[in-house]
């Protein structure tokens, strides 16, 4: 049934539809909507979960990586602050192989302090070991935390996943989304059967520490089991697909680059104005087209690779920025084309809120086309002198 | 040593000769028994109990990270409550994990109230690390981060007071026991699981690498500790002090002079100004909590 709903309002449906045994979490804006959402489904006992008001972000992850270990599904969701907070648990969270989903209304990190929207926070944590899925408008936000869910407990997965969503764009803007039932949840999401639990009839230890002998392969195995969830990703996204029409299997998502001359590489909510952007360029003979990419992690390098075959530049718009190098998808791009010739330009967009126009996408593509790149774009010289 | 025929912490662990905190871990398990599920902070029981692919835990056992067994524990404990399962869920950490980094995650876990146990096996210093100053390292300790020398006596602050902060917190039961006393130490464990809420219990365990002293002495120093006063052993029941050990009180120059780490107290010359000051430590505890057996003359 397709309702008017808040983003915050939506993911929290969606989450409370996976039937999380555990839930954990810390306010923080602009995450605070979806888990007031949540506490109110408890205290009307429509959502039947174990809620805990935890004293942090770091604690917030930590219950719900013990809840995990003693067998259940658990759900947090945080942004920018609070995720840096959790930054130590979400390596152990991924090295230990549980399978927590978290949602992440993407925010701007400090200094200084900004609650809007730019995507540095869910990126900072790129090596961490969590697949992160990055949703172009609140339909999309809601469907990938059923994908979500599905993913990260399959058994040759059993890693975490950010379900990532631009704060304020999204999280607190009224769209139409189409809700799924609980019967339909139910068939395509299974209750979670841990492979390995906490349990005193079968005592095992979990956490033990490596020593060089055995370290490196622990890490080996989840760059494998990350690696390899792009094809859990795929069969899973396409039964989604088959099962409620929207089809989730690839990993990009191509917008008008058939017969794109410029393509444009971008993730999240401003893929929305990038697209009315293309169509307008279009009408005045700029063939542009987007690459948008929606799991950041696995990276779809194949497939970003196959997509840009034949486009003569690409102009790649990071809302994050590693500081003292370049922004986090052109890199990835630059290195996906490695061995072609299709020069790649990047453009550190948007960030701490700052709104992007129609008009700008089209400056960029001009830009993009004049080869100049690798720029802050938009900067406000006047702050500057 | 405790009487217990089979253990279920095993044997062969990496401990060094005369620890204490391996001593507290047998004790503590086999007074839990087998349906308990443990939550090790980083540290040295960690470490010398579970180096890959080794474990000495034979009930459910798991490590997270340094500063958040306490949050761990609670959502173990939640997960366990939905589930509907009735293991018990012990937390156990050393005094830096407990007394310091842990700190935040210990004080919400016992305010939200979650029906756990927390045990810090109290080794008064960071052992894993190399001996480096705690919030629990007493009044002059040298450690390898406060270490005594021509212009200091080693540690500048007395020990932090935790089991006041979590009885502040409004746990009902919070004791502290030693590893002298190990039928105490087990009593105490099985209380604390017997009551609902977050309790916490403080086992004093003198570490012979850390403190300097030979391996066998272990029992004997952590005797000295209650002896003198400057560790004491007692329960406090929603906040009030309900039993305390009592004893024939020794001077505290008795304790110090054993230990490497007080060794700047006596050479190259004898401070009896530093000594008294400790001494009062100990007769503020023995008037605190009444610790004193009055012999009849």
């Amino acid at each position: 049934m397709m309702e008017i709903m808040e983003g915050s309002h939506a993911v929290a449906h969606a989450v409370k539809m996976c039937r999380p045994e555990v839930i954990a979490a810390y306010p923080i804006t602009p995450q605070t909507h979806i888990v007031e959402a949540l506490a109110e489904m408890v205290a009307n006992c429509t959502l039947d979960a174990e809620y805990i008001t935890v004293e942090s972000e770091f604690s917030a992850l930590s219950a719900c990586l013990g809840a995990s270990a003693a067998g259940s599904r658990v759900y947090s969701a945080t942004t920018s602050q609070g995720l840096a907070l959790m930054f130590e648990v979400c390596f152990n969270t991924a090295g230990m192989r549980f399978p927590v989903v978290m949602s992440i209304v993407n925010r701007a990190l400090g200094a200084p302090l900004s609650i809007w929207n730019d995507q540095q926070d869910s990126i900072s944590l790129r090596d961490s070991g969590w697949l992160q899925f990055y949703a172009e408008d609140n339909q999309e936000a809601t469907d990938l935390h059923y994908l979500a869910y599905r993913v990260a407990e399959h058994k040759d997965v059993l890693l975490p996943a950010f379900v990532c969503f631009d704060g304020f764009i999204l999280s607190h803007t009224y769209e139409p989304v189409e809700m799924l039932t609980q019967d339909q949840v139910d068939s395509y999401l299974p209750p979670y059967r841990p492979v390995l639990r906490l349990d005193s009839a079968d005592p095992v230890s979990i956490g033990l520490f490596a020593a060089p002998d055995y370290y490196m392969e622990f890490r080996y195995l989840v760059d494998r089991a990350l690696k390899g969830s792009a094809g859990v990703i795929q069969a899973s996204g396409r039964e989604f697909g088959e099962m409620f029409g929207r089809d989730y299997s690839a990993l990009v998502e191509e917008y008008r680059l058939e017969d794109a001359d410029c393509a444009i590489v971008a993730m999240g909510s401003i893929c929305g104005t990038v697209k009315d952007a293309i169509d307008d360029m279009r009408k005045d003979g700029i063939k542009a087209g987007l690459l948008r990419i929606r799991t950041f992690r696995p990276f779809p390098a194949e497939e970003v690779r196959k997509a840009l075959d034949g486009v003569s530049s690409v102009a790649v718009l990071d809302k994050n920025i590693s500081l003292g190098a370049k922004g986090a998808v052109c890199m990835e791009v630059r290195d996906a084309l490695y061995g072609t010739q299709i020069p790649v330009q990047g453009y550190i967009i948007a960030l701490g809120g700052r709104d992007v126009r129609k008009k700008d996408v089209r400056n960029v593509v001009d830009l993009t086309r004049s080869g100049k790149g690798d720029i802050f774009y938009g900067l406000r010289n006047e702050v500057l002198k | 040593m405790t009487g217990d025929s089979c253990s279920l912490f095993e044997v062969g662990h990496r401990a060094c000769g005369g620890c204490a905190a391996a001593l507290a871990a047998r004790t503590i398990l086999n007074a839990a028994g087998k349906d308990t599920i443990i939550v090790s902070a980083t540290g040295c029981m960690e470490v010398f109990s579970t180096p890959y692919p080794e474990t000495a835990w034979k009930v459910p056992w798991i490590h997270s990270l340094f500063e958040n067994n306490a949050a761990v524990a609670s959502g173990i404990s939640a997960a366990l409550k939905k589930q509907g399962r009735k293991e018990k869920v012990i937390a156990l950490g050393g005094d830096g994990a407990t007394f310091d980094i842990g700190m935040l995650c210990l004080s919400g876990a016992f305010e939200r109230g979650h029906d756990f146990v927390y045990i810090c096996y109290d080794n008064e210093a960071y052992m894993n690390t190399g001996i480096q100053r705690s919030g629990a390292t007493p009044y002059d300790a040298s450690t390898t981060t406060s270490p005594a020398g021509k212009c200091s006596m080693g540690n500048r602050r007395p020990k932090k007071d935790l089991p006041a902060i979590l009885a502040a917190h409004g746990a009902p039961y919070v004791a502290t026991a030693s590893i002298a006393y190990l039928p105490d130490l087990k009593k105490k464990v099985q209380k604390a699981l017997e009551t609902e809420g977050p309790c916490y219990v403080q086992v004093h365990a003198p570490c012979c690498t850390g403190w300097g002293f030979e391996g066998e002495k272990t029992i004997a120093i952590a005797k000295l500790a209650i002896e003198t006063g400057l560790f004491v052993s007692y329960e406090m029941e929603n906040g009030t002090v309900t039993r305390v050990k009592k004893v024939v009180r020794r001077p505290v120059e008795e304790y110090l002079r054993e230990q490497r780490r007080f060794r700047h107290l006596f050479r190259p010359v004898r401070n009896d100004a530093e000594i008294a000051k400790i001494q009062a430590i100990a007769d503020k505890n023995a008037e605190k909590f009444g610790i004193d057996i009055k012999i009849k003359k």
